[in-house]
Formats: structure tokens, C-alpha cells, sequence
């Protein structure tokens, strides 16, 4: 288990620094952050050149990043245009994205799990079929249309939800943005919980439990549901990006104050520091969430643990 | 030791009964197995009888498709239904019919009177589980046993079918054994109540040969200790000879020919039986030609009408394709009964004695 | 499952595997998801002992092939069916736009603007008073192009840098790997949403480009299991004994026995690029004006939704019809390949 927990980490250190300089230098390739800082005005050159000079950027991409990184670990994400420290919009933002993805991720494992297990125990019966063809039209509609018509349905016609989230985002009012968000992932959930249940249900170490004598609910509880749910909760951790990056939607469509909204002000300002100091977090956040997979994963399944 | 009028008289089923004091453990009569596919019903058991008695080891020999595992499953409780179905017969275990008793009954009797050890021991061991886990499983599930008690009583298997280190191993999962001591945890499961019968499906076939035969003494060590009833799945004439009292062959989902196992090597009376026993190679035959049964064996979803054997047996009539044969009683040339012996063939006599 | 082993079971990686799932091991991503679900739907055959063998006998006579026993299959599903004339229809639409529609989507008249339907004009207008049947028409040429191009390139890409990575194993595979771990690394989305901002003039061909940039990785991944898993049978080692070089033991015996894993996940990743390419110009980094895109014209009529939802629901819905016709064809596709059935 130790070496392969060691395995892990130091197999990260390339990806981390790979996806974080791929997004820096993106970034910086958004435009020159100075001119950007004056809007339309154009500033004097005197002024620019000091605050290029200041803000490091005349210094090589590969310096600047490393100064960056450097700071990333003594806890600063530099400073806004506006001289805000980045963190702090962080700390503003961040809550509120987190409140909305683990509404979404609570959905996601109740809702998806059940009806894949509802699906897979139940093959071929109405149930099953009712499932299967749900699922398959929750994943064709994207994300966003399906915001909006739930947004009308349950927040406007019906009165049923808060259609916009207020200042603060109390959680009830982030159920109905946190059920859109989860919405195709649950869909995946569920199939893919069915199909290792399918699969899992023929496979020979149950008919051994089921020679074994042993109830049938111990049967499915024990040794079916134990084995099917190791790729879902494989799949639930990396798909934690598929639900950040689906945030970015949501907030939009439900006007939460939350990572996503920041991050897009901050593209359509150039604000530099804002759009790195975010992505690098949510992509941390991202790789730190498939380290935590890796290791449940042999946490779950012994053969990965002692390979 | 011997086989029942019932079994000879096959397709009638219903002979003499048997005498009480002598009742088998386990009496399969007529049963009847289909396979309900998209491509039709396959026809997997059409009609089987045998019978085990207590310290008894009865082989069931056939190629894949013959309905040798099918039957056992249907014995056991286990068959995947859909789509298998058990369509016809009964399965007389210790004076009851099991076809007859509800779900729960069966499933008690799983584990606790009758056991079953399969081929692939690593694929039907739970790779999540310890070993210790799921042999106490069976105490803990059946007996109620504490965890503690338990995992203790899964050392003592493990020491009992000879894991060395068992103290230690018990925490161990499945994919940390050897094949040989795999199906050795798997015997220890299938023992841990101390059942009646056991059904051995291909115990040896996925292990190396060295380890086959250890394996092979262990089970019959066990079973003569216990004086339990056991059955032997296999395809390999080779693993029965020294375990096996009786033999029973299979093809297309009938017995065609059951033997005492001497008798059978010794004069097969069923063309298919001498077939397969003229493929094994044999040392006092160097330089000819190895025999090999032409032809595959029939798809079940089309069985050839009469004697299923009848498009790869070089002794085929025209008889052969018109009427099944029933399970004859198979005499010596002069008429004089031979104990257990049965040949679904209509040329036996030929077959055996000439 | 991580990669293409169908025959393992919850996606344990041999130890041939242990590269490729590397930072992420393990990772149902969505196409290998579905590939896993290839192997569901069997059970009709699954009888133990009857199937294989004694069924393959009548079916000896005529030996088919994988390829022609899944064009068999999936001439028989329904699902195919309906999903096939859907895309012809579709791609019909997407090269002769002016065949179902006489009128331009750029020829707007603002006086009509946010009109609901009205005959000659069945779907209304837009904000702008364009005609929202034409805006709807000409739309489906945008998302069918980058769906079936980002495909190609995604599989294209994902095959040849895969493939090689399976096939020679060692430094390269390791470096292959570490790299789609890298562009995996990054959330499709918040790709996107850094990547395309910073290029002002989006045409279809940079978003196909952005796609098959950050999607490939998944394709790598299933191409490089499928081709390991070829790689260790019999076969292409008998090749190799017998002296084939690399080219042919890759062209002739590892490639066609790793397509259908391929194959599966990339119709299915269609439908979702499709879907990707949407999102995308709803958030405003996808295409821009003039290019007609049902994403834009979604979230131009988003804000007034309430009052003109014809607006929304009419190219919202074409967008959902055609994502779940590819999906479909996937789920077929998939259905059709399953390796566990043959």
C-alpha cells in the first residue's frame, strides 16, 4: 500500500506541473494584461512599462510561472487588477461553488446509484427499460437546456423553487441548481452502475455466495453490490470535474455568485491573475480528487493494493 | 455399491424402489433441463438418473455441452434462471424432494448439507474479500457464529486441508494464493459444515498437473473421513480412475452409459465411451495413429433426432437416427447381469462384446 | 474500467496495463464506461455449458466475420434503425440547408422581433427578427461538423498516439501516457473556457481543434488497452515468430482486432462533442456570429426565456434530437461489437 500510495504522488508531480504551465501560459496568451488594466484609455507608456516591470511580465513565461508556483505554496494566488488579493476572492466565491457541487454530488451518488441498481437487478423489466430510455434522453439534452426548462417549470410557473439563487446561497436554494448540475452525471452513474451490476451478477464469485447458502440479501449487499460499486466510485471522483466544470452552466443560468461567475468576469476583463489563480485551484482541486479515488480504490479493491 | 434398477431402466424411471435401509443420499430421477435463449429452448439435460449414496463417489463424464455441469447446478439450486429452467423430474435429497421445497428451504440446505467446488477457484473466490472472511462466512451465516469464533474456525479449515501457515494466511485475499492452495480454500468452504454431499465441478482442470493429484487426495481423504456422498464433474477420463466408485457418461444432455469405474475402462459398451477412451494416448500403443471422435459435439438447440451420437458413431444404423435409445441394462454374452451397468446404445451388445 | 479489458473483471489492470492508468487509474471515463457496457445484454447465451460451442456448430457453416456479424446485429435493431435515418436526415440538412428552407437565417427584420409562430414561419422569431425555423435549419450544419470532425481527429489522434504507445510500450508509452494524463488533467469546460477566450476569431475548425486537443487523451487510452490486450495474444506472437515486422504485425493483426473498442467509443463521443460544442457557444468561447449555431441562438434566447420560449425551445430541441440520435447509434454500435458475445 505505501508504495503504491508513493507510486501515485510522484506520477503527479509531471501532470501537475504540465496541466497548471499549460494553463499559466494560456492565460497569458489572453493579451497584455497591463493594456487590459487601462480599458479603453491608452496608458503612458512610462506608467506601463513600470507596471510590467512591477507585475514581473517582463520577465521569461517559464520564471514567471515558476514564481507563481512558488507562491501557490506559500499561500498566494497575487493580486487582482482591482488590488484584491486573489485569495480573498477566493474565499468569497469558492463556498458557494463548493455548497452547489456537493449538493450536486449528493444527488449524483443518490440518485444515480439507486437507479442503477434499481436497473441492473431488475434487467429487462419495465423498470429496467423505464431507466435505461431516461437516462439515455437526460444525456442527450445538455446541461444548460435542461436549466433553463427546469428554472421555468419549477421556479417560474410553479413556484416550486427559487428560480434565481440569493446573495448568500442557502442550501435549499440550491437544490434545484444542484439537481441540473448532477443531471447527465447521474445519468452515467446510473447506466454505469447497471451494466457492473449485469456483469457482476453472473460472475462466478457470486454463484459461489449463492452455493454458499447465503441469503439473497447478503448475496447483494456482500459480495454484488461490494464489487460493482468500485468503478462508479472510480467514476464519481473524476467525474468531480466534469461537475466543476459544469458549474461554470449552472451558475450562470441560476446567478450563483460562485467560482464560475468570477472566472468568467475575469476572462471578459483579462484580469490575469483572477482566471490562473481560479483554474490552478479548481484543477488542484481536480488532480487532488483522483489522487483521493486512486487511493480508495485500493482501499476497495485489494488486488490494486498489493500489485 | 452398485447401481439401482431404476437408473438401468432409465427412460421408464420408474423400477423397483430401492431398499430404505440402503436409500441413497441424492436420487436425480428424469430431470429435465432447458435453456430458454433468443435462438430457441436448448435442450441442456433430457432426462437424467443417477443416485449417490454416503461415502460414494460418483463421476459424471462428458465434454462441454454434454449437460454434466447443468444437471449439478439444478442439484445444487444454482442454475442462472433465466434462462435456465428445470422443466421436468425430481431431485430426491435425503428422502425430499428439493424441486419441491420453497426458496428459503433450499437455500438453508445450500452450504449446510450439500456443497459445491468449482473449476476456476480464483474467479469464484470474492477477490474483495479475505479468504478468512468468506470461509467464516459460512459459520457466521448458517450458525451464527461470532466474527471472533468464526475466523477461528477458518484457520482450523485452512490447517485442516493443509494451508501451511494458516494463522497468518487467513488474512490474506484470494489473488495472494497459489492455484493449488486457492482450490484448497475452496475445498475447505465447501467442508466447513461438514455436509453430505459434494459436488466437485472440474476441481482439477485449471491447476498444473503435480498439483491435480494433491488436490485430487485431499478431496477423496476428506470425503472417506467424512463419509460424505460426493460427485465429480469432469472431462478428464484420467482424474476419475483412482477417485471414482461409478461412473456416469454424458452426451447431449442424457447418461448413455453408467459403469462401475473398472468396468468401464475395461469394456466400454457405449461407442462414445470407447471413443474417448481409444483417444487417450497410451503408451503400450506408440507408433499408431491416435483415435479422435470425428465430428463436434451437437448444438443443443438442434439435437439430431434418435441417438444424438449417431452422426460421429462409426457403428450408426438407420435405427440410430429413427429411435432414442433407452438406457439397456448391459449383461455379460451369456445373458448374465452385470451390476450397475447401463448402455443407451442399441448396438451395446455389439459395442461390448464383440 | 480504465481501458479496454473487457475480460477482466472491475478493470483490474495486468501488469502490461499499470502504465496506462498511471494518475488515473482506473478511470471510467465516458467512452470507456460505455465500452464496459459492452458487455451487458448477454445473458440469453450465457448458459453455461450450451452456448459456445454447440451453438457455433450450426453457425459453421457460414463463417462471418466480427465485422459481419455486427452489421447482422444492427441491421436487426430497431434502435439502429431509427437512429440511422435520423443522421441521414440530419447530415441531408447539414449540406443542403436550402432545400428545407427558402428563406436566409441572416436576413432578420427587427420589427418581428420575438414573434411567436405564424404561418410561413412555423417557429417564430428571434430577438433580432430572424426566422427561427431557418436559424433552426441552418444550424444543424455547425454541430454535425465539429461532431463529425472532432471525432475524426479525436480518433485519429487518440489511434496513432495510443496505438504506438501499446505497441512499443517502454519510454514512449510512458511519456504518451504522462501527457494525455496532462491534458486530462484539465476539465473540458475550464478548458475551454481559458482556451478559446484567448482566440478571438473562433470558426468551426478552432473548435474542432480545441476538442480534439483536450479529447484524444480518451481515445489514447482505449486505443492503447485494446492494442496491448491484441498484442498479448497468440496470434501476434505466432506472427512474430514466423518474422513479421512491426509494420505488418501492426497494420494487419493488431489494428483490426483493436477497432471496435475504438470504434464504440468514438460514435459515442460524437453525440457528447456535439453536446461539448453547444455548451461551449452558450457560454460565449464557442463559435461566434455569423456563424448560425444552436448554442448561440440557445443563449441569445435565454434571457428572455420567459417571455419568448420559442425562442429557446425550438433550436433546443433539434440540439437534443440530434445529440440523442449519435447516442443512439452509439448504444447500438456498442451493442453490436460486444466482444463477450462472440
Amino acid at each position: 500500500m505505501g508504495r503504491y500510495v508513493i507510486r501515485r504522488l510522484l506520477q503527479m508531480i509531471p501532470v501537475f506541473i504540465g496541466t497548471t504551465f499549460i494553463i499559466f501560459a494560456m492565460v497569458h496568451a489572453l493579451g497584455d494584461p497591463v493594456a487590459a488594466l487601462f480599458g479603453d484609455k491608452a496608458p503612458d507608456p512610462a506608467v506601463a512599462a513600470q507596471l510590467r516591470q512591477q507585475l514581473g511580465l517582463n520577465d521569461p513565461l517559464i520564471v514567471q510561472y515558476g514564481n507563481y508556483m512558488k507562491g501557490i505554496f506559500t499561500g498566494d494566488l497575487g493580486t487582482t487588477f482591482s488590488g484584491q488579493p486573489v485569495t480573498e476572492l477566493l474565499k468569497t466565491a469558492y463556498p458557494t461553488t463548493l455548497k452547489l457541487t456537493v449538493v450536486a454530488f449528493t444527488f449524483e451518488v443518490i440518485i444515480g446509484i439507486g437507479l442503477g441498481v434499481i436497473s441492473g437487478m431488475r434487467r429487462g423489466r419495465l423498470a429496467d427499460t423505464g431507466v435505461m430510455v431516461m437516462t439515455l434522453i437526460v444525456i442527450s439534452i445538455p446541461t444548460f437546456v435542461i436549466g433553463y426548462v427546469l428554472q421555468y417549470l419549477f421556479g417560474v410557473k410553479w413556484g416550486l423553487a427559487d428560480a434565481t439563487v440569493p446573495e448568500g446561497a442557502p442550501i435549499q436554494s440550491l437544490l434545484l441548481p444542484g439537481f441540473v448540475l448532477a443531471s447527465v452525471s447521474l445519468a452515467y452513474v446510473a447506466r454505469l452502475t447497471r451494466t457492473t451490476i449485469a456483469e457482476n451478477s453472473k460472475a462466478d464469485y457470486v454463484r459461489t455466495a449463492v452455493a454458499k447458502g447465503l441469503p439473497r440479501r447478503r448475496v447483494i449487499t456482500h459480495h454484488l453490490l461490494r464489487n460493482s460499486l468500485i468503478p462508479v466510485i472510480t467514476f464519481l471522483g473524476t467525474d468531480l470535474g466534469a461537475l466543476m466544470g459544469g458549474a461554470l452552466v449552472t451558475e450562470r443560468i441560476f446567478n450563483i455568485h460562485g467560482v464560475g461567475y468570477y472566472l468568467y468576469q475575469g476572462i471578459l476583463r483579462q484580469n490575469t491573475p483572477t482566471v490562473v489563480g481560479f483554474v490552478t485551484v479548481l484543477v488542484i482541486v481536480f488532480l487532488l480528487a483522483n489522487l483521493l479515488v486512486d487511493l480508495l480504490y485500493a482501499v476497495l479493491d485489494p488486488r490494486i493494493r498489493y500489485a | 455399491m452398485g447401481i439401482h434398477a431404476t437408473e438401468v431402466t432409465a427412460d421408464a424411471g420408474r423400477g423397483r424402489t430401492a431398499d430404505s435401509e440402503d436409500a441413497p443420499l441424492l436420487q436425480v430421477k428424469n430431470l429435465q433441463v432447458e435453456f430458454r435463449t433468443r435462438d430457441g429452448v436448448a435442450k441442456a439435460v433430457n432426462g437424467v438418473n443417477y443416485s449417490v449414496r454416503a461415502g460414494e463417489t460418483l463421476a459424471i463424464l462428458g465434454e462441454s455441452g454434454s449437460g454434466k455441469s447443468v444437471s449439478s447446478q439444478a442439484v445444487m439450486g444454482i442454475l442462472d434462471s433465466p434462462p435456465g429452467f428445470v422443466t421436468g423430474g425430481e431431485i430426491v435429497f435425503k428422502g425430499e424432494d428439493l424441486l419441491k421445497l420453497s426458496s428459503e428451504k433450499r437455500r438453508k440446505i445450500r452450504g449446510t448439507q450439500m456443497a459445491m467446488i468449482f473449476q476456476d477457484a480464483l474467479s469464484s473466490l470474492n477477490p474483495v474479500h479475505t479468504v478468512g472472511t468468506q470461509l467464516g462466512e459460512m459459520f457466521r451465516v448458517h450458525r451464527g457464529t461470532s466474527k471472533s469464533e468464526a475466523k477461528k474456525k477458518a484457520v482450523e479449515l485452512m490447517e485442516r486441508v493443509g494451508i501451511p501457515a494458516a494463522k497468518e494466511r487467513v488474512n490474506q485475499y484470494p489473488h495472494q494464493f497459489s492455484g493449488g492452495m486457492r482450490q484448497r480454500i475452496m475445498i475447505a468452504m465447501a467442508l466447513a459444515l461438514e455436509p453430505d454431499l459434494i459436488i466437485a465441478d472440474e476441481p482439477t482442470t485449471a491447476l498444473d498437473v503435480t498439483v491435480q493429484a494433491q488436490v485430487m487426495e485431499l478431496l477423496a481423504d476428506l470425503q472417506a473421513e467424512y463419509n460424505m456422498g460426493l460427485i465429480l464433474i469432469t472431462h478428464d477420463l484420467g482424474v476419475v480412475a483412482d477417485v471414482a466408485d461409478k461412473i456416469a457418461v454424458m452426451y447431449a444432455g442424457r447418461i448413455v452409459e453408467t459403469a462401475p469405474v473398472h468396468e468401464l475402462y475395461k469394456r466400454p459398451a457405449h461407442p462414445y465411451t470407447r471413443g474417448l477412451l481409444d483417444s487417450i494416448p497410451r503408451l503400450d500403443q506408440k507408433g499408431q495413429e491416435l483415435y479422435a471422435i470425428k465430428g463436434l459435439p451437437p448444438n443443443l438447440l438442434r439435437i439430431p433426432s434418435g441417438c444424438a451420437f449417431n452422426p460421429r458413431c462409426p457403428m450408426a444404423q438407420e435405427i440410430c437416427r429413427t429411435e432414442i435409445p433407452p438406457l439397456h441394462a448391459v449383461t455379460e454374452a451369456d445373458g448374465a447381469p452385470i451390476q450397475g451397468r447401463g448402455s443407451a446404445c442399441h448396438f451395446w451388445k455389439e459395442t461390448i462384446h464383440g | 474500467m480504465p481501458d479496454q479489458q473487457p475480460d477482466k473483471p472491475n478493470g483490474v489492470p495486468d501488469d502490461a496495463n499499470t502504465e496506462l492508468s498511471s494518475a488515473f487509474p482506473q478511470t471510467p471515463t465516458l467512452g470507456a464506461m460505455e465500452v464496459e457496457g459492452m458487455l451487458e445484454k448477454e445473458d440469453l447465451t450465457h448458459a453455461p455449458e450450451v452456448s459456445t460451442e454447440a451453438v457455433g456448430v450450426a453457425d459453421r457453416e457460414v463463417p462471418r466475420s466480427l465485422w459481419q456479424d455486427a452489421w447482422r446485429e444492427l441491421r436487426r435493431n430497431p434502435i439502429f434503425i431509427i437512429s440511422g435515418i435520423l443522421i441521414i436526415f440530419l447530415v441531408i440538412v447539414a449540406i443542403f440547408p436550402g432545400l428545407f428552407d427558402s428563406t436566409s437565417p441572416l436576413q432578420c427584420d427587427l420589427s418581428k422581433s420575438q414573434q411567436g409562430p405564424t404561418s410561413g414561419h412555423p417557429f417564430g422569431f428571434d430577438t433580432q427578427g430572424c426566422d427561427v425555423y431557418a436559424r433552426t435549419i441552418y444550424g444543424a450544419r455547425a454541430s454535425i461538423t465539429v461532431g463529425v470532425f472532432a471525432t475524426l481527429g479525436t480518433a485519429l489522434l487518440g489511434t496513432l498516439l495510443g496505438g504506438l504507445a501499446g505497441f512499443f510500450g517502454g519510454w514512449l508509452d510512458a511519456v504518451v501516457s504522462r501527457i494525455a494524463d496532462i491534458f486530462f488533467g484539465i476539465p473540458i469546460l475550464l478548458g475551454g473556457l481559458v482556451f478559446l477566450s484567448v482566440i478571438p476569431s473562433r470558426s468551426i475548425w478552432i473548435v474542432v481543434a480545441f476538442i480534439v486537443v483536450l479529447g484524444w487523451p480518451q481515445l489514447a487510452r482505449i486505443a492503447r488497452g485494446a492494442v496491448i490486450t491484441a498484442r498479448q495474444q497468440d496470434y501476434v506472437t505466432a506472427a512474430r515468430a514466423l518474422g513479421a515486422g512491426n509494420s505488418r504485425l501492426m497494420l494487419r493483426h493488431i489494428l483490426p482486432n483493436s477497432l471496435a473498442p475504438i470504434i464504440v467509443v468514438a460514435t459515442i463521443a460524437l453525440g457528447t462533442y456535439i453536446s461539448l460544442e453547444a455548451t461551449l457557444s452558450y457560454l460565449g468561447v464557442g463559435l461566434k456570429p455569423p456563424t448560425v449555431s444552436w448554442g448561440i441562438d440557445i443563449s441569445a434566447a435565454a434571457d428572455t426565456f420567459r417571455n419568448a420560449p420559442h425562442m429557446l425551445l425550438f433550436p433546443a430541441g433539434a440540439l437534443c434530437i440530434t445529440i440523442l440520435a449519435f447516442i443512439m447509434l452509439g448504444d447500438a454500435v456498442r451493442d453490436a461489437l460486444d466482444p463477450k458475445l462472440r
